[in-house]
């Protein structure tokens, strides 16, 4: 499917690898056929597909280099930031939407609600250029874009520059990567953070008016139990649908952290496939990202069945 | 017989007539005050589009050479005649937001009522006959919700060739399995309920227990996604412009006006703060609308 949709794209790669100077006809049919662009569009389909069942995602056409390794070099940098990300999200977003329902109606409520409103109205790409703005611009806290100063090297071992730069026992080098990490962090964990506590928060309220709520009351459980253990059984439901859904967010957010904070991620290689229309990496990238929102969405789904016995049953 | 009077027919069986279900709307609806400081706002929006040419100063296309990168006019250097500073090239920020609020209202309704209709006939399908044909709509509504949404639409409209209305096109099939997967899941929960069986046992026939039994007590999550997708379009909108695949410069989109300011945020603040303000405040009161929405329509949380 993303090779039909890929290879529709309007212009010719050929012809913008050559830029401004062009390029004489007979070395453009020559080009053409390296490629295989050439061959009937079927005919470059199946070839695709027994590739792609063999491991093998093709070359990029601008760099020259499999869009395996590609994409394998740059994953951890998105990995890391969206970690990080979702972390913030949920350990911020579940206590403060649980709260928040408990306390309905509070001043804590309407300030939680607020503020994850507002997250969740955010353009990021412009909250992004704002935090930059402040933080970079004026007070010159935290640099602008990149994963770590340019003073720093070691060899890579987990990709992960976190851990790297603290395997590396280079001074100064874990806090750089720090500080390089903490502005894509929060941009990125702005509408998940935002989703998550209001997610959690109308599901607790909706359960917390069900029948067998009051009836765990009327027993005489406290607060705590039922909150924690009737209401936040049947709650969750919701709220881990809603973290599921949250990786292709996390995703679609990476394209536009990573663009403004010239992180070297995959949603900036994507971006910058696509304008230089390298369409083995943009098919491949497509191909991968999908592979890893579908095996999340998997584990979603299994996790229903944990959760709540009645839709096991169901099936 | 659209879908929102089957449900209040459906649920409502207290009162008779609309304006009295009308009435009782308002009053849950104004009882949220944030919903009714959205609806204002909102409605300030739509006045504001569509006299756009009335109200706006300026052209928002009209170059003024003697003025580039003039501040707001409470800065020094500011004047009155451009009353938010002036971008780039001299044109008025103020005159361009208030014709880029146009562009906005008119992204989301198209985007969300073409992605909500097929989303729900689709949900409603797959939820209700289980089967095959769950397994058939949810497997291709797993491979489009597989791409991150603004990815798939920034590829979309790669492929479509970068305009407004591609974006358009791009954002509704992004957004529409949401809907489906929302309404599957809600049929699939009220399923199991005993009013389903009741009404089954009674001999209920399958459309009317499927639009009439079912759906309006799925209606709850619809509409609160309704509405936080049509906001939600008009984030992706922008964001497609300021990435360069959506409206085209020098369309006075808000999206499309910061990704023109975005070499000039040290130098000139009010070029990139105040589109993305207007893209906050826009879709923050629709939001706020749709929390009001949801707590008045939703009965389970009703405490009469």
């Amino acid at each position: 499917m993303a090779f039909v949709f890929i290879r529709m794209l309007p212009g010719d790669p050929v012809m913008l690898m050559a830029g401004e100077r062009g390029m004489s006809e007979e070395r453009h049919a020559e080009m053409m056929q390296v490629f295989g662009f050439d061959r009937p569009i079927y005919e470059q389909y199946f070839s695709y597909v027994g590739d792609l069942l063999q491991g093998d995602l093709g070359t990029s056409i601008i760099t020259k280099k499999p869009v395996l390794e590609e994409f394998m070099t740059l994953f951890p940098a998105t990995v890391e930031l969206s970690l990080c990300a979702i972390i913030i999200a949920v350990f911020l977003g579940l206590p403060a939407g649980m709260i928040a329902a408990t306390r309905r109606g509070t001043i804590f409520d309407h300030t939680v609600m607020t503020g994850a409103l507002t997250g969740y109205s955010m353009p990021i790409f412009w909250w992004g250029l704002l935090l930059i703005i402040f933080f970079s611009g004026i007070l010159g806290w935290t640099p602008v874009s990149g994963r770590i100063s340019l003073f720093y090297y070691f060899e890579p071992v987990t990709g992960f520059m976190l851990i790297d730069s603290l395997l590396s026992g280079q001074k100064g080098a874990f806090i750089s990567s720090m500080s390089h990490l903490v502005l894509p962090s929060i941009v990125l964990a702005t509408i998940p953070l935002a989703v998550i506590a209001r997610q959690t928060r109308s599901a607790m309220l909706e359960v917390l008016s069900e029948d067998y709520v009051r009836t765990a009351r009327a027993k005489g459980l406290g607060p705590g139990r039922v909150i924690g253990i009737h209401a936040l059984r049947n709650a969750m439901i919701p709220v881990i649908t809603v973290i599921g859904l949250q990786v292709g967010v996390l995703f679609a957010g990476a394209i536009l952290t990573e663009t403004i904070f010239s992180w070297p991620g995959i949603g900036k290689w994507m971006v910058d496939s696509i304008f230089r229309r390298d369409y083995p990496s943009v098919q491949g990238g497509l191909l991968m990202i999908a592979a890893v929102v579908m095996m999340v969405n998997l584990i979603v789904d299994l996790l229903y069945g944990l959760i709540n016995p009645q839709i096991r049953h169901t099936d | 017989m659209t879908e929102v009077t089957a449900y209040q027919e459906g649920n409502d069986t207290r009162q008779g007539g609309r304006f009295a279900l009308l009435t009782e709307f308002w009053a849950y609806f104004s009882e949220n005050r944030g919903a009714v400081i959205g609806l204002v706002f909102f409605s300030c929006v739509v006045f504001v589009a569509i006299f756009a040419n009335f109200i706006a100063p300026h052209e928002p296309n009209e170059q003024f050479r003697e003025a580039f990168l003039q501040p707001p006019f409470w800065q020094d250097g500011g004047e009155l005649r451009f009353p938010l500073g002036t971008d780039a090239v001299g044109r008025d920020v103020l005159s361009r937001l208030i014709h880029g609020s146009r562009y906005s209202l008119f992204i989301g309704c198209i985007v969300v009522s073409v992605s909500l209709v097929f989303g729900v006939m689709l949900g409603l399908t797959a939820g209700f006959l289980r089967g095959r044909v769950d397994v058939v709509i949810m497997r291709v509504m797993d491979v489009v919700l597989a791409f991150p949404s603004l990815l798939l639409a920034l590829v979309l409209v790669a492929i479509l060739g970068p305009s407004l209305i591609n974006a358009m096109i791009a954002i509704a099939i992004v957004q529409q399995p949401h809907y489906v997967r929302l309404t599957r899941a809600a049929v699939m929960g009220e399923m199991t309920k005993d009013y389903v069986t009741a009404a089954r046992v009674i001999g209920v026939r399958t459309l009317r227990l499927m639009f009439v039994t079912i759906l309006p007590n799925c209606m709850a999550p619809l509409i609160v996604q309704a509405a936080l997708s049509f906001s939600s379009a008009i984030l992706d909108a922008a964001a497609l412009g300021f990435l360069g695949m959506g409206a085209q410069p020098p369309t006075p989109e808000w999206g499309t006006m910061l990704a023109e300011a975005r070499e000039f945020i040290l130098r000139a603040w009010w070029v990139v703060t105040f589109p993305g303000v207007a893209i906050l405040t826009t879709v923050l009161a629709i939001n706020l609308m749709g929390d009001g929405l949801r707590d008045a329509l939703d009965p389970k949380l009703k405490r009469s």
